[in-house]
């Protein structure tokens, strides 16, 4: 007879100093799309106890196995994305100015006027503006493009730089109020997520944890970390946008896509996967049974890492769970650190509640 | 008093002080200038001003330096579902405002509460048919405390200011980046005049006037003009360094000289008392043409009670009036010993050269 889940200790996650300063690293740290190190080696650091049944794959993904204990143990793959947009330094433009380029999605009216750090020493610098004293009123509607724009890190800076160092933001954690914002969020949120469940593992379930590269690019690194850890299902952890600001005109806005305060998101349809039926009522039901609010991320565009693991091998049950975000792929994102908790609660149930029954339901 | 120059503008570029809300800047310069002057009063404006007396005996001809310690920032005008809509208080390019970090001087609940914020650009769909191309028109941007609509209701009003929140960071080249270095940079010149005249012995009366209400229009320095009638005044002010979107002409390069403005505000007698003074001490200076006026507030100190000689200094800026223009160091200290020399110089019976011919 199968082990019966009772057993699994209640986990209940909090934001104290230690998860608090995790997160503040994670999300300070410049790790942009096919440059992930600094992650990286913050997920070694802190899954030290791991250290036997980890590695790094070819493409730079960190892969940690947890097995359970029991018999017929679910193979859950956990995929967060450890990569963030960000900027790759290309051209120098004379002293201490630097052409660059955009990696990932950026709205380019988002780099005006903002500090950004360089390479792995974090260089400082800004994105700079001509003074608004010599523009004019014409200009000023017109958007300024990435080419117009360089990287100012000051007068001799230019042996500080290497060309084809990664930038980002200068943005530091912050907490406001109930929410938190930072930079890199998306998906550092993910990451975080997964190491907490790592370290709280309910004993039904073997984890089979990716922290993957290249998300950003198009979903890259969850495609070799599914294939090298053949999962039973597949769930990517990631951030979604919650687009609930008031609408231009007042009227009432019904494309949100999710909302703040309103729990983990789950993903009926995004522009890369058709979640598996089985697994949105997994959750979703397990979420009611457990009095935990969530939301349904409102079927659309936009892709997560589940997008690559449900192709794998011969095909790999997947679903998506996001904490809910505003202004993600911008100097900072916002999010509530309830959802954040909530979302980690979610899955800690959900997987304390998970056997193979779940992939013999009728419900395809 | 000691005084030194890179932690002390690093602390006037970590606080607020919007044009007519000057006291926190003020706050700060307050007790470094005690410490270099022999008073110090706040007007009616909230300018600072310190006065250093001279050795000549009295009635002591007096020189006023001008340089305006207000910022330019955001005012909120309406909160909607728990955002803040707003306006501008001085002038800022609104293609510089999505995703920068603010301060919101939340003031509904008796005390000013400091939220930290962020102005946020909505996304496309949330917006007119225009508002996915081109720069976002600031009336559809949006500023989000992070925290609930009720909180927000119950902490923000209307007119409460907002300030920039970009640190001071110090860059290579002995260069600084932050927000309001426009025209703390000069604020810090100024204080390295007085921190050297403190070691002189001048025999004019100084009175140093951080103004208010530059941004606004020369409100503080109009007032201050007025109120202390100095013989001659010396207005120092940002000015275009050159550097990435701008045009070369009329801009200078970041660490190199000292911009002397040459215009209709400037009396040419002061103009070539201070070029004779730079080639004394062996300072570079340029030409900075401002034929029409300069924007700074010399063009309303030069017209107070029957009319004041003015002389124009100016520091390199690049990225003015963004919360990361850039400064060079050298440029503010050698802007700070130029007016300390010229003014240690003069003699009591100066203003008989600065005559019309």
């Amino acid at each position: 007879m199968a082990k019966t889940v009772e057993t699994t200790k209640k986990f209940n996650p909090k934001f104290g100093k230690k998860e608090l300063n995790l997160l503040t690293r994670l999300s300070n740290a410049l790790a942009v799309s096919g440059d992930e190190q600094e992650v990286r080696a913050i997920v070694y650091e802190e899954l030290k106890e791991f250290e036997a049944s980890m590695h790094t794959d070819a493409m730079g993904n960190v892969i940690v196995v947890r097995e359970g204990s029991g018999k017929d143990r679910v193979r859950v793959m956990l995929a967060g994305h450890m990569d963030e947009v960000g900027f790759m330094v290309t051209k120098e433009d004379g002293d201490g100015l630097f052409e660059f380029t955009i990696i990932g999605g950026i709205d380019p009216r988002q780099l005006v006027g903002k500090p950004v750090v360089i390479g792995r020493d974090h260089v400082p610098g800004v994105i700079g503006a001509k003074a608004i004293h010599l523009t004019t009123a014409a200009e000023r509607e017109q958007e300024l493009k990435v080419d117009a724009l360089r990287i100012d890190v000051g007068l001799g800076g230019t042996k500080l730089v290497k060309l084809g160092d990664r930038a980002t933001f200068d943005s530091k954690l912050a907490v406001l109020g109930p929410s938190l914002r930072g930079k890199a969020l998306d998906d550092r949120l993910g990451v975080f997520t997964i190491i907490q469940l790592l370290k709280n593992a309910p004993e039904n379930v073997d984890l089979l944890a990716a922290f993957t590269v290249q998300e950003e690019l198009g979903l890259r690194g969850a495609k070799t970390a599914a294939y090298h850890l053949n999962p039973d299902i597949g769930i990517a952890l990631d951030s979604t946008p919650a687009n609930d600001l008031p609408d231009f005109d007042g009227e009432e806005n019904t494309i949100h896509n999710t909302m703040l305060d309103s729990g983990p998101a789950i993903y009926l349809m995004d522009g890369a996967t058709i979640g598996d039926r089985r697994l949105i009522k997994w959750l979703s039901e397990t979420a009611d049974a457990e009095g935990i609010p969530w939301q349904y991320r409102q079927p659309g565009r936009g892709g997560t890492d589940a997008g690559s693991i449900h192709k794998s091998r011969a095909g790999v049950p997947s679903v998506s769970v996001s904490v809910p975000q505003r202004y993600l792929h911008s100097a900072a994102g916002l999010v509530r650190k309830d959802d954040v908790l909530n979302t980690i609660k979610l899955l800690h149930a959900a997987l304390s509640r998970l056997d193979k029954s779940i992939l013999s339901s009728q419900e395809k | 008093m000691s005084f030194e120059l890179i932690p002390f503008l690093k602390s006037m570029l970590s606080v607020a002080g919007l044009s007519g809300y000057e006291t926190p800047i003020r706050d700060v310069i307050t007790p470094v200038w005690q410490g270099l002057s022999d008073r110090t009063w706040v007007s009616s404006h909230g300018s600072l001003h310190a006065i250093r007396y001279g050795t000549a005996v009295e009635p002591r001809p007096k020189v006023m330096i001008a340089a305006h310690m207000d910022a330019i920032g955001l005012m909120v005008t309406d909160i909607d579902k728990g955002f803040l809509r707003f306006t501008q208080v001085g002038g800022v390019d609104q293609r510089i405002l999505p995703g920068q970090m603010v301060i919101v001087h939340a003031s509904n609940s008796g005390e000013t509460v400091e939220l930290p914020a962020m102005v946020v650009m909505p996304p496309t769909y949330l917006l007119p048919k225009d508002g996915g191309k081109g720069a976002l028109p600031q009336k559809y941007l949006l500023i989000d405390t992070g925290l609930r609509a009720n909180e927000v209701e119950k902490l923000v009003r209307v007119g409460d200011v907002v300030s920039f929140a970009t640190e001071p960071r110090e860059l290579s080249g002995d260069t600084l980046s932050g927000h309001t270095l426009d025209n703390r940079a000069s604020v810090a010149a100024t204080t390295v005049a007085l921190d050297m005249l403190s070691r002189r012995k001048h025999q004019w009366d100084v009175i140093a006037v951080a103004t208010a209400q530059e941004e606004v229009g020369g409100i503080g320095a109009m007032g201050a003009a007025f109120d202390i009638m100095p013989d001659f005044a010396i207005v120092i002010d940002v000015t275009f360094a050159s550097g990435p979107g701008g045009s070369s002409a009329g801009t200078f390069e970041l660490g190199k000289s000292v911009p002397v403005t040459w215009g209709a505000c400037d009396h040419p007698a002061l103009n070539k008392a201070m070029e004779e003074c730079a080639k004394e001490y062996e300072f570079p200076i340029t030409r900075d043409f401002a034929p029409r006026g300069s924007g700074t507030d010399a063009w309303d100190v030069q017209v107070a009670q029957a009319g004041i000689p003015v002389i124009e200094l100016g520091i390199p800026l690049r990225y003015m009036h963004t919360p990361v223009e850039v400064v060079s160091i050298k440029d503010i200290k050698r802007a700070g010993r130029l007016m300390a020399e010229f003014i240690n110089d003069l003699p009591v019976d100066f203003m008989k050269k600065v005559i019309w011919e």
